[in-house]
């Protein structure tokens, strides 16, 4: 915790989940992917431990917009409580452009939530990063992906 | 009359750290301003400058989407459940 009181901003991933973000990227490619992060937060901050894709529900504009309905939501919700996990946040892919939130993304994010980006392109992905909407909505704030080898597989 | 109403966990910080928050309402519009009015913090995340509900806050009455129903003017009774429900997007 910081000072003021919010977590500090790092999320931890190990790299097979990392693995499978990239592969859904390449797989979806050139449209974009989607999923929902499961994990914990606790004194040791926050963790993503499984992963749940979903299907981009934006058929009119696949390439450059994601949307994942409310009823994905609580199906990703009620995922995460079978697995006695917290759903901690969203991952997407941006098609042939920097892995950076967009203006849209902005607009549409919600607080607490970490947002995983990559950026996909033909036959690969290139860099992979975490986000964080600011309390005021105003921007986003990087967080530090924390990519570490599972301890036990 | 005394409804629920469930908060989603990205604006539970703003709610006191709340599941929910139980108001007097007879609306869903009278809920949500109950809620706001008592946690000013979630007013941004929920409406638009324009004053409207913002495009990905969702809100159920017992499990039924109020797009469905009478929206914001759809009426609550005692013991009734509002869930305002996420759903996300973006894009490059």
């Amino acid at each position: 915790m910081k000072t003021d009181g919010s977590m500090s901003h790092a999320l931890k991933i190990a790299e097979d989940l990392v693995g499978r973000i990239r592969a859904h990227a390449v797989e979806t490619y050139p449209y974009e992917c989607c999923g929902a992060l499961l994990g914990r937060e606790g004194e040791e901050g926050r963790e993503v431990l499984e992963l749940a894709p979903l299907e981009n529900r934006r058929m009119d504009s696949p390439r450059n917009r994601f949307s994942i309905t409310a009823e994905d939501v609580r199906l990703a919700e009620k995922t995460a409580r079978e697995k006695n996990l917290e759903l901690i946040g969203w991952y997407h892919s941006h098609p042939d452009s920097p892995a950076r939130p967009s203006e849209y993304d902005r607009e549409h994010a919600w607080p607490w939530y970490s947002y995983i980006i990559v950026r996909s392109e033909a036959g690969g992905t290139r860099e992979m990063t975490s986000w964080h909407l600011t309390d005021d909505r105003t921007s986003y704030e990087p967080e530090t992906l924390d990519v570490a080898a599972r301890a036990s597989a | 009359m005394a409804v629920k109403v469930i908060i989603p966990t990205p604006l539970r910080q703003y709610a006191g750290k709340q599941e929910s928050v139980a108001v007097d309402a007879a609306s869903v519009g009278e809920a949500l301003a109950a809620l706001t009015s008592k946690y000013a913090e979630l007013q941004k995340h929920l409406y638009a400058d324009d004053g409207r509900l913002r495009s990905f806050v969702n809100v159920y009455v017992n499990d039924e989407d109020i797009r469905f129903l009478e929206r914001e003017k759809t009426s609550v009774r005692e013991g009734d459940t509002i869930s305002i429900v996420p759903s996300i997007a973006g894009g490059r």
